[in-house]
This record gives C-alpha cells, structure tokens and sequence, in this order.
C-alpha cells in the first residue's frame, strides 16, 4: 500500500515537473555564468532545494550582499511556506515528527499542489507525498547538474520563451480548481493584488500579500464549506 | 567550494527549512474558522505565483497583443478549461509561446 502510494506520488508529479527542466538548466548556467564553481552551483540545489530564493539570491551573492540580507530576502521569498504548511498540516497530523520534518525538505510549490489536491480529494498519505518530493528534488537536482554542464555550450533556455513552462504548469492545476464561486473569487482577488503589488511594491512582497489577500476573501465567504 | 559561498548556502538552507517546517511541525488542530481559510491557500498561491508572469511581465500592466506571456496563457487556460490532462494543457501554452515567438 505504502509503495503504491509513493509510485502513485511519482507518477502524478512527473507531468507537473517537466517544465521544471528549463528552470533547472537556467539555473546552473546562471550559477556558472555570475562565478559561483560547478560544486557551489550545485550544493545549493542539493541543500537548499527552493528554486526563486536560489535564483534571486544568485546574484546578490556575487554582488557582495551581506549573509544577512541574502538570508531576509530568501524569508521573504519563502514566507509563502508558512501558509502552504498550515494547509497541509493537518491532513499530516498522524504522521511522526522526524517523518514530517522530512516532508518538509521537499514542500516546493509544485510537490505542494499536487499533494494538497490528493488531500482535498480524501487520500492523503505520507508515502505519496514523499514519492511527489523525491522526484521533484531529483529532477531539480539533475537539471541543475544539466545547466552546469550545458553552461559552456549554450545560452539561457529561457530566453527562448521556455520561462512560460511555469505559468503553463500552474494553469493546468489552477483552471480546474475554479470550479465554484468562491475559488473564482480567490482567484480574481489574488490576480487583482498580485499584480498590483508587483508594480507598487519592491521586493517579492506580492506573493505572500495577495496571498493572504485572497485566502481571507475565500474564507469570508462563507457558503458551503466543508472542514478545509 | 569556497568557505564563504558554503556559509550563505548553508543560511539559506536554514531559513528555507524553517519556513517549510514551522507551520507543519507546530499547527496539530487547526480551528474551523483558520481551515475556511486555508482551504483558499492553494488556488491563492496559484494566482499569485503566475498572475504577475501573464498580466505584467515586465514590471508594468501590459493588456496588448505584444505581451506574448498573456496571449499564450489565455490560450493555456483556456485547454485547460476544456478538462484537458495537465501535460496537454502545457504542451498547448509552450506551442503557443513558441510560435508567438517565431512570428
């Protein structure tokens, strides 16, 4: 039961983690290209596994930030977590400590959509959302290794339009999910506050703020509701 | 590996876990009127992550027929609400980016 799970987890990521590669590749390439080596390049896709906080933190690494303002912007680009993880957690309330802790590592945006829609759905279990993070840190990991490699060859595949893998990736999970009135009006609260943020405000504030935003506005509107 | 890169990695690694493990590893009930909300977590975040990429891809609200990124997340959305699996729908809005691109 607990490997059909894993397998299941798997095979229902893969599909969501193809336009991943790109994202992947661009990294390494951009990892070599501002003068991180091949090893350090790729140690932080092994440790710190969190693809936006390890492209934007690039950069500013190699423009002399201090630890504290890399560690502040990666917060705040992963603040977003914190809300992922209380909509998942108690579905995970049966589960260890040391195991969820484990689940934890692998909480990417794309590990958490499809484990929170096998949730929503009733069948939830730890096996499979480990089969969805294990395969996700292996494939970031070896798309990494892949851009390292490929860096001295060619240039950013995602110049070639190939940055629209992600958008496209989260639309096939959001469109479904509009199903009722209080979705479409989540999703039209989080658009409205999302773009607008981007533009007013610096930094990566948008994401948790519409966030936020939206959530709320779901949550006050009441209607039929199920416990989560 | 240079010592120095290793320690901002190292941080970055920390913060990223903590903020995966915190609400994970402390929230045990959560009450019914904090789980009406978190029930619009995923389809906020979802928004959140691309609405700025489709509507505003370089900095600024760009509603035109140049904005390559809105025109082929229309069409994106659009498979996808006509119940196509997911690797379809995806493979629809990177035809289409690819060609917008091309022209």
């Amino acid at each position: 039961m607990q490997k059909k799970d894993f397998r299941k987890g798997v095979s229902d990521t893969i599909p969501l983690i193809v336009g991943m590669i790109p994202f992947g590749l661009a990294y390494g390439i951009l990892g070599k290209s501002v003068g991180l080596t091949s090893g350090e390049t790729i140690a932080m896709s092994i440790l710190v596994f969190a693809g936006s906080a390890q492209f934007i933190c690039l950069p500013m690494l190699m423009e002399g930030a201090s630890l504290a303002m890399v560690s502040f912007t990666t917060l705040l680009i992963n603040l977003r977590h914190l809300l992922m993880g209380a909509s998942l957690a108690p579905y995970m309330s049966g589960l260890s400590m040391p195991f969820k802790a484990l689940l934890s590592c692998g909480m990417t945006d794309e590990t958490y959509a499809v484990t929170i829609q096998r949730a929503q759905a009733g069948c939830y279990t730890g096996a499979y959302q480990l089969g969805s993070n294990v395969i996700c840190y292996l494939l970031w990991v070896m798309s990494t290794i892949g851009g390292v490699i490929l860096g001295d060859y060619i240039s950013d595949p995602l110049s070639w339009g190939l940055d629209f893998a992600m958008p496209a990736t989260f639309l096939a999970l959001l469109i479904p999910r509009l199903r009722d009135k209080a979705s479409v009006i989540v999703c039209l609260v989080a658009t409205l506050v999302s773009v607008g943020a981007v533009i007013l405000i610096p930094g990566k504030w948008y994401i948790i703020i519409a966030c936020l935003a939206a959530a709320m506005a779901g949550g006050l509107m009441g209607g039929k509701q199920d416990a989560i | 590996m240079r010592f120095e890169i290793l320690m901002y990695i190292l941080a970055m690694a920390v913060v990223t876990f903590v903020t995966r493990f915190a609400s994970i590893g402390l929230l045990r009930d959560v009450p019914a009127g904090l789980g009406r909300f978190l029930k619009h977590v995923p389809t906020a975040i979802l928004t959140a992550l691309i609405a700025p990429a489709l509507f505003a891809p370089k900095g600024y609200i760009a509603l035109t027929f140049s904005n390559h990124y809105l025109l082929a997340g229309i069409v994106t959305a659009l498979v996808a609400y006509n119940r196509q699996p997911p690797i379809v729908t995806m493979g629809a809005g990177m035809t289409m980016i690819l060609v917008l691109r091309m022209m």
